[in-house]
């Protein structure tokens, strides 16, 4: 069996992100690291991929950054890594990505579990995933704190998933999408032999000709990236005994109107 | 069928409040097409929510009820939603982007290769098109992205960036029942049990909230001889005895920051932030939390920013619009108590 687990490079959580004049976005000369809600899925893969005995094959659909979020992961101990870049897939556009993703599933073959982050922060979404399932014809579970039970011999699999109101015990049977959420482990650091191991990989690259696929029909376009309106800088320092603080705090909350 | 479908998403039975926020950006793009909004109404106590959509906008009601549809699951009710957009061909799909909003129009839109905006803060037609302006990279930018091809466009929109419409008293829509796509035995995934939280307010859709980070560790008050690790029993305390006071004073939802979710203090669902529930309130007081980045992105677009802090250079207080500088432990208390006294309660 194999687990799937896509990830990408996004810039460094404390980077200072900035759309240009030309609507283009850019994060100076900042890191990228593997987008924070995918360590949770790669750790879980590598974990998945033991208790099935099968292998963990971590996928990257977009351009040569990504390939730092790929050499990561192989460094934490995925077996596997792969790339799909083609001129033909916008990986923006969500329908467009899952269409290239789901086509990679089926090129690797034998997968009973894919795994995703909860979401992506560059494009901050998680519609891709969802998207993903459907196209494979699979049952997405989204939202996964904890995978409870799996037989991969019996093909069935427990999870309790993490709702607005509380929290849900599903059963599915495999195979399956899973987005798992942060509580779900505590991801590994890479070890430095898996960093060396990796810095020596190397990552095959595929098109949309390699997963015999014609390009799909694109459906949505980012048009431009716009900086945030400006805040409003006004501060007030509140001074006094803690009493006089409040006093004077709700005063000023019930003349904003939020009290 | 030309109309835009707005589905009502209710949990046991109530509308969540989203929900009509979601249905006034509905009536704001059928009112751009000239076409009618038909709510869709899936599962049960339809008859009761149908009453509720007409007075929040509704031209039309669907309602789909079967015993396979009584609690909300992906497969049942994506598969009826799928084939009302594949026989109808409506001009759009909207709905509130809740964890269940999100996937259901992500897995129509897939299933019928339509085009789909998710988590919208703000919508505008051009040629049909629709364009909307959402939070990328964490909310550090804006990305404004457009429809460019398909038939249905599926939009969710992002809870409090939409104002549902006033209710209308009196207003009695068209109601006309659909039936289910799959039954029980097509379906793969089941339900074993639904814990709930008792007594939490819904952090993404609070007008309010009061969040508590590492200094709830710096509380006063001992811990007992046998509570193990002193801080943490320390600051479970003040989220319980200090924090909820106030949030329950102000009709608030508790928040927290990852150090203090990644501590124990309090769990993960209560945390705002990058990697955690992104908030826009009308109020938000953050007590005992620094401002780091990841912070600030779940909670830079809320109205009015608190921040209570010891240190005077917190970065917290370079966001905020009131900064009381001094020990939480002293000022919520005070400021529990002069709310209390001031509005009566
Ligand atoms: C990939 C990634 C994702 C992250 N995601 C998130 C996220 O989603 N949400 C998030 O919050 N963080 C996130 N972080 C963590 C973030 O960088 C900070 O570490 C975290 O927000 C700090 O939490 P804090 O402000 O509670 O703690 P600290 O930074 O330790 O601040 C504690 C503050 O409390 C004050 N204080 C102490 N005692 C008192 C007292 N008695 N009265 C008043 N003030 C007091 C101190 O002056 C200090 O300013 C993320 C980090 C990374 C790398
Ligand atoms: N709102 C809900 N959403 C999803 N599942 C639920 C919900 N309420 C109850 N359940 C589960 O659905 C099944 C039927 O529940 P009941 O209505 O209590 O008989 C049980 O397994 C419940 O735990």
């Amino acid at each position: 069996m194999s687990v799937v687990v896509f990830t990408r490079s996004t810039p460094d959580t404390a980077a200072k992100v900035e759309a240009d004049a030309s609507g283009g976005v850019s994060w100076g000369d900042a890191a990228t690291v593997v987008n924070p809600w995918d360590e949770y899925a790669l750790e879980e893969g590598i974990l998945q991929a033991k208790a099935g005995a099968g292998k963990a094959v971590v996928v990257a659909i977009g351009g040569e950054m990504h390939s730092e979020a790929l050499k990561h992961s192989l460094a934490m101990g995925l077996d596997e890594a792969a790339r799909v870049e083609d001129a033909g897939i916008d990986p923006t556009d969500s329908l467009a990505y899952a269409t290239a993703a789901a086509a990679v599933v089926k090129k690797i073959a034998d997968v009973d579990l894919v795994l995703f982050g909860k979401e992506s922060v560059d494009v901050g979404s998680d519609q891709h995933i969802v998207q993903t399932a459907r196209k494979l014809g699979w049952t997405m579970l989204s939202y996964v704190s904890k995978i409870v039970a799996v037989d991969y011999a019996a093909k069935t699999i427990k999870v309790e998933r993490m709702l607005e109101e509380g929290r849900q015990v599903v059963t599915s049977r495999l195979p399956v999408v899973i987005s798992v959420m942060k509580d779900i482990n505590e991801p590994r650091y890479p070890s430095f032999i898996g960093i060396r191991k990796a810095s020596k990989a190397v990552i095959p690259l595929w098109s949309l000709g390699d997963l015999g696929i014609a390009a799909p029909p694109p459906r949505t376009k980012v048009a431009r990236y716009k900086n945030l309106p400006a805040r409003d800088t006004r501060f007030e320092l509140i001074e006094g005994t803690p009493e006089e603080q409040a006093k004077v705090l709700v005063d000023r909350l019930i003349e904003e109107k939020v009290l | 069928m030309s109309a835009v479908i707005a589905w009502v998403e209710a949990f046991n039975g109530k509308a969540i409040p989203a929900t009509w926020e979601a249905l006034a950006a509905a009536r704001m793009l059928a009112d751009k097409f000239a076409v009618p909004v038909v709510a869709l109404i899936i599962g049960e106590g339809g008859e009761a929510l149908a009453a509720e959509a007409g007075q929040f906008g509704a031209d039309e009601v669907l309602l789909c009820a079967d015993s396979s549809l009584n609690n909300y699951r992906l497969e049942a009710y994506a598969g009826v939603l799928t084939a009302l957009v594949q026989s109808h061909h409506p001009r759009a799909v909207v709905a509130a982007a809740t964890s269940r909003g999100r996937e259901l129009l992500a897995a129509s839109a897939a299933d019928t290769d339509s085009p789909m905006l998710g988590d919208v803060l703000s919508l505008s037609v051009g040629d049909g098109w629709i364009s909307a302006d959402r939070a990328g990279y964490a909310g550090k930018v804006l990305s404004e992205t457009q429809v460019v091809g398909g038939e249905t466009q599926f939009v969710t929109v992002r809870s409090r960036a939409f104002k549902a419409l006033d209710p209308k008293a009196g207003a009695a829509p068209q109601v006309s029942s659909l039936a289910p796509a799959l039954s029980e035995d097509q379906i793969v995934s089941k339900v074993e049990s639904f814990e709930t939280e008792a007594g939490t307010v819904n952090l993404t859709d609070a007008a309010v909230i009061v969040s508590g980070g590492r200094g709830m560790a710096n509380n006063p008050k001992d811990a007992p001889a046998d509570a193990g690790d002193a801080a943490v029993w320390k600051a479970r305390d003040g989220f319980a005895n200090v924090l909820q006071p106030l949030a329950d004073t102000l009709g608030a939802a508790v928040g927290a920051s990852r150090a203090a979710v990644d501590a124990g203090y309090i769990p993960y669902a209560h945390q705002v932030g990058q990697t955690g529930k992104v908030v826009a309130p009308d109020l938000y007081i953050a007590a005992g939390i620094s401002g780091a980045i990841q912070h600030q992105a779940g909670m830079r677009t809320s109205k009015i920013i608190v921040a209570i802090n010891k240190d005077k250079e917190a970065p917290i207080f370079k966001m905020a619009r009131y900064g009381l500088v001094g020990d939480l432990y002293q000022i919520i208390p005070a400021l529990t108590a002069e709310v209390k006294k001031r509005l009566g309660k």
